[in-house]
């Protein structure tokens, strides 16, 4: 692996990297890897994933000589292996993180701003400048994003004779229309973790619910909408223990006529025969308003490092990796939005099916920008919220008062 | 059983091959060997359980966030962390979830476990086999087992609400997971059927070695079967009985996996352990100073239980003198 490099090299530098290969040997883990290779932490460690994540590296890396090596672990591990491989001083070149997570990474000032690096981050979107940036500088950057949309079952919608509910009030109405046998009208993931509340702020943030001030008086009607959805039969009881997938089982399995997924789902809806699926925008209280949903994904960040030739290498995979073109393929592969509005737009143009995400990106919003660090711990606060109103413990006015108070004190 | 039993004398005659003290560099000489030979296993000791034990308890007097992971620096703060999660409602429902999960637990799994136990001490057809098919609830991963039983609990579509349906004792679907009346109930009921196994297979040993003229005897005094169970199956299980027991409060205590994939601590809070708050602290809202302090409360409880356990087995050698 190294003979290729140690032929370009004169004898002595040749003889030192060998023996810096035997000392890496002995040392084990904790060792810098060849000048020539860019190490990526992600979250990619199914197969196929893997596969095609190298496949776009190696097109970026091989025409300037470099190479790239990826380390895959759990998306809920990637938090914490990063953490101890920093306090080790062995973090990868690139870190690619949940975009969640990018505020807390930011704050501890080991990450480059990636203006320092020279990638270039001109001409993305708002949604994805935002979901990269912490405290007004951008330390991560997007291929693509995601976001949340309604997805409904076109044979059950015709037969209750519905179109695609555009408010919450014919939400209700063609949810109740379609509930009936072992089938609910509608389904959505509210349980206590990322999933519940990934799900829950496209209402709470349409309504004009505020993460920052959780009691502002306006976050309640999302939720008494929530609430209203599973107390009058329309949704099932069990949604405080669905994931996102449990959710699309759902669906799939024909239980549900309408439901709120991501564009994830897509390939498993794809590749079943059972029920006939279309996308459209998430319901909004009035009509005539923009849905603010949040927008998910991963960023790419580079860690600070003493050497700063491999930041650079870094930069300049992740400037390949965002070409125009390059970011349409990405998209197209995982079934995310690129992030550069022009290849947003010719991925509208070339998925039909999936327009409506496209569009959805361009009004998305992200969970960090207002509370940064703090997000976590607002998160859990509005989990307890929608868990204890649904489960009938609280009322919607008391639930997030609790949870201001909560997501106060919590920090 | 056996090893306490053989251990019990070991010390004993060691202890008094040592005593007689003829004085002088002999003895000391072999005081020296004994820490000679001990020396390794504290070494060990210090450097796997004494060192991070020493490090969590400082840990959470510091503000341990991500940035000490970049820069080493992890400033004290006092009591800041304890009260911080003390004054989390968080905190004191989890305690009060963590009983009840571990005692319901407990007592399930060690009544069920001895029943069977004693069941299949009796030599029967087929018993070797339906032995063999208990044990599969210990073979299958933790996480496997509660994704399984998510599905069978589930509220409208459970195998467990259909069967229930079908001899007509429930009406309506009862909410196992989705209630949060319900949802420790059934943590506990799935926790019982895993911890089931290990029960069964060390009380089951422990009956094994209870000499059978003993049984033989009571019969011909004309004890009746719980007469026998309780003046010679119990006193004589009793080493094994303290050991399951431990065992199983140690790893019931300390529980995550299983309610992560069952409930997420959910609904409303209702199946958070101490085990679930320490990760949700530590690992989702990256606070390491109070995740460290949940995990301390932790140590002390399970210490505590480890020192009654001790005080428990040196009664048992005294009295076996």
């Amino acid at each position: 692996m190294h003979s290729r490099a140690e032929r370009r090299l004169p004898p002595a530098t040749a003889a030192g990297l060998a023996i810096a290969t035997a000392a890496l040997g002995l040392t084990g883990c904790a060792a810098t890897p060849a000048a020539d290779t860019v190490t990526v932490l992600n979250s990619a460690t199914d197969t196929a994933e893997h596969t095609a994540n190298q496949k776009f590296f190696d097109r970026c890396a091989k025409p300037i000589g470099l190479k790239v090596e990826q380390i895959s672990v759990p998306a809920d591990q990637v938090a914490s292996k990063a953490l101890r491989m920093a306090s080790s001083k062995s973090l990868t070149d690139i870190l690619e993180l949940d975009g969640s997570e990018l505020p807390q990474f930011a704050g501890t000032e080991g990450l480059r701003p990636l203006k320092d690096v020279g990638v270039d981050t001109s001409g993305f979107s708002g949604s994805a400048t935002s979901l990269g940036s912490y405290d007004g500088t951008q330390y991560g950057i997007a291929r693509s994003v995601n976001s949340l949309a309604l997805i409904y079952n076109t044979k059950l919608l015709k037969a209750a004779g519905v179109t695609p509910p555009t408010t919450w009030a014919e939400l209700k109405t063609a949810a109740k229309k379609m509930t009936h046998g072992s089938t609910y009208g509608m389904a959505f993931s509210a349980s206590p973790n990322a999933d519940g509340v990934y799900q829950f702020l496209p209402f709470f943030w349409s309504g004009g619910g505020d993460e920052a001030k959780l009691d502002n008086g306006k976050g309640e009607a999302a939720l008494q909408l929530w609430k209203d959805l599973v107390s009058d039969g329309s949704a099932s009881k069990s949604v405080v223990n669905w994931n996102q997938q449990d959710v699309n089982d759902q669906f799939v399995a024909g239980r549900a006529a309408m439901m709120i997924n991501g564009p994830w789902q897509v390939p498993v809806l794809g590749a079943q025969k059972k029920v006939d699926w279309a996308v459209a925008r998430i319901p909004v209280p009035e009509a005539g308003q923009d849905a603010i949903p949040p927008i998910g994904g991963t960023v790419m960040a580079v860690p600070k490092n003493e050497d700063r030739s491999r930041e650079k290498n870094a930069g300049k995979i992740l400037n390949c990796l965002n070409s125009q073109k390059n970011q349409l393929k990405w998209g197209e592969s995982v079934n995310n939005v690129p992030t550069r509005a022009a290849a947003a737009r010719a991925y509208a143009e070339q998925n039909p099916k999936l327009a409506a995400f496209a569009d959805l990106v361009t009004t998305a919003r992200s969970r960090t920008a207002e509370v940064g660090t703090r997000w976590p711990v607002v998160g859990d606060a509005l989990a307890g919220a929608f868990q204890s109103v649904l489960t009938g413990r609280t009322s919607p006015e008391q639930a997030l008062h609790r949870a201001q108070q909560q997501a106060s004190t919590g920090k | 059983m056996s090893t306490f039993a053989s251990t019990a004398p070991a010390t004993k005659t060691s202890g008094s091959s040592a005593a007689p003290a003829r004085a002088g560099s002999g003895t000391r000489r072999r005081g020296l060997l004994r820490w000679l030979f001990v020396a390794p296993a504290l070494a060990y000791m210090a450097l796997f359980f004494g060192y991070p034990l020493v490090r969590n308890i400082v840990m959470s007097f510091q503000h341990y966030t991500p940035k000490t992971y970049f820069t080493g620096e992890a400033p004290f703060n006092g009591l800041d962390n304890w009260r911080a999660v003390f004054s989390n409602e968080l905190f004191a429902g989890s305690l009060w979830h963590t009983a009840l999960f571990t005692a319901g637990s407990l007592l399930g799994q060690f009544t069920i476990g001895l029943a069977l136990a004693v069941f299949f001490s009796r030599r029967f057809r087929l018993s070797g086999l339906v032995r063999a098919i208990l044990l599969l609830p210990w073979l299958v991963p933790m996480v496997v087992s509660a994704v399984v039983w998510r599905r069978i609990l589930d509220q409208d579509h459970g195998m467990l609400n259909s069967a229930l349906h079908a001899v007509g004792l429930t009406e309506g679907g009862v909410p196992w997971l989705s209630s949060p009346g319900v949802a420790l109930l059934s943590a506990i009921m799935v926790n019982i059927w895993i911890g089931i196994p290990f029960n069964m297979v060390i009380l089951y040993g422990g009956l094994q070695e209870i000499p059978r003229e003993l049984y033989e005897a009571s019969s011909l005094d004309g004890a009746s079967p719980w007469r026998t169970f309780r003046s010679i199956t119990l006193p004589l299980l009793r080493p094994v009985v303290t050991v399951v027991l431990v065992l199983g409060f140690m790893s019931t205590v300390k529980i995550l996996d299983l309610i992560l994939a069952l409930t997420s601590g959910g609904p409303a809070d209702s199946t958070q352990t101490l085990g679930t708050v320490t990760y949700q602290l530590s690992f989702l809202q990256l606070d390491f100073g109070q995740g460290a302090v949940v995990g301390n409360v932790l140590i002390l409880i399970s210490a505590v239980f480890a020192v009654l356990y001790l005080r428990a087995n040196r009664a048992d050698f005294g009295k076996g003198q």
